[in-house]
């Protein structure tokens, strides 16, 4: 017999040591997330993937399923805070849709456009960032770094270089490269690399491929987040 | 039967590029129903200078100077419910770049430095506003009721709201008019 949760009331199969964000997208099922990707352990940050687990609240992408728990995520409270940890993200940084390469094909803008949000609301932080262009080939914006790590572990875990880290603590948080003069350019970052490629946002993105994709046609113009399986992270059907 | 009375709306721009004003034009033939419903106030259209008591009021850009400020208050003051349109009034938008950037440099390199300028100078009319260090987004001044988001919001966008706004229903946009750029 295969073990069972219910999300919602509806029937979730799972395998043992898998996390309810896990068997979710295996059975199709769109927690909303930033900071979790299937191919990397989980970071557990962005805690817009909290759910109600039998009572308590907990992060999907961290907490594992259990035979009979009763899980609930599409709930009004839920989402309500979900859209304010989203508008949070936005004023902590300076993220200017309309001056973004990366807009349209952004998981913090479309996870925004899922959850409904219509204006940041909070005060704007208009944080001073510092942005490095040294790099040949890779532009590193930390305006829009949302520090969800996943450059972080791709680094770390694919490529095997380790070239990004997070500096300082709370509101000083930022992201760092592990370079003596800390600039990209003197790192063995390639632009083949899988962490040049996994920023959720535009944070770090590839050079001379801006605007590339007429607005329209990128790709949540037209489909909700929930529908659209991120590149790289189709999620695992299972049979 | 006496006509039912049209909605009084006034519109605006502050630090915006008036790409909303444009797009509000996009409804194009559309612009007649819309007259038909509502009367526009102070707003670029009219070219009245200020605005009595009105239904709507809807707000373009963000606030970068202290005439900015005097005129969103003047909205305010007038309009039972008043709108953010756009990307600047909702976020500061492109101006707010501007906010990590010393405004006397900022200065220089528009007016002394700028390429193609001979003998550039700063302006320094009293008549001109008084700028500000910083761009705000207009609900960190005055409450603001409704965001409509977009660089600039779509045609479409603007009809749909200000016609479920005229209905007296609550706006609502669908997927494809939700957009942030």
């Amino acid at each position: 017999m295969t073990k069972t949760f219910t999300l919602d009331g509806k029937v979730i199969p799972f395998e043992e040591g898998e996390t309810i964000m896990e068997a979710a997208a295996a059975a199709g099922v769109y927690i909303p997330h930033l900071c979790h990707h299937p191919e990397f352990k989980p970071h557990g940050s962005c805690k817009l993937c909290t759910v109600n687990i039998g009572g308590r609240l907990g992060a999907a992408c961290t907490n594992r399923a259990a035979e009979d728990m009763a899980v609930e995520s599409e709930t009004e409270a839920l989402n309500a805070d979900r859209r304010a940890l989203t508008q949070m993200l936005f004023v902590e940084g300076n993220h200017v849709c309309p001056s973004c390469e990366k807009s349209g094909n952004c998981q913090l803008q479309a996870v925004a456009y899922h959850l409904g949000m219509l204006t940041p609301h909070f005060t704007h932080f208009y944080p001073a960032r510092d942005v490095d262009a040294s790099h040949p080939d890779v532009l590193l914006e930390r305006n829009r770094c949302i520090l969800c790590e996943l450059c972080v572990r791709a680094s770390r875990d694919v490529d095997g270089k380790n070239v990004f880290g997070i500096g300082g603590r709370g509101i000083k948080a930022r992201l760092i490269v592990n370079s003596a003069s800390g600039r990209l350019a003197d790192t063995n970052l390639s632009v083949t690399d899988r962490a040049a490629e996994v920023c959720p946002t535009g944070a770090i993105i590839r050079k001379r491929h801006g605007f590339t994709v007429p607005i329209g046609k990128r790709l949540y113009d037209h489909h909700d987040i929930a529908e659209v399986p991120v590149a790289g992270m189709e999620r695992p059907k299972r049979d | 039967m006496t006509e039912p009375k049209k909605l009084k709306v006034a519109t605006c721009s502050l630090a915006g590029c008036f790409g909303c004003h444009m797009s509000l034009l996009d409804i194009d033939e559309k612009l007649f129903e819309l007259v038909k419903v509502v009367e526009f106030d102070r707003s670029p259209i009219t070219d009245i200078k200020h605005c009595g008591p009105c239904d709507i009021g809807i707000v373009e850009g963000g606030v970068c100077n202290a005439e900015n400020v005097h005129v969103l208050k003047e909205f305010r003051r007038n309009c039972r419910i008043l709108v953010a349109m756009g990307a600047c009034a909702i976020t500061g938008g492109i101006p707010a770049w501007r906010n990590n950037v010393d405004l006397w440099d900022c200065f220089q390199e528009v007016y002394s430095y700028g390429i193609g300028l001979e003998n550039g100078q700063i302006p320094n009319d009293p008549e001109l506003p008084l700028p500000f260090d910083k761009v705000h987004p207009i609900n960190e001044v005055v409450r603001i009721d409704y965001f409509l988001p977009g660089c600039p919001p779509p045609a479409d966008a603007i009809w749909k709201f200000l016609t479920d706004l005229a209905a007296g229903r609550e706006p609502k946009l669908d997927y494809d008019m939700l957009h942030y750029d």
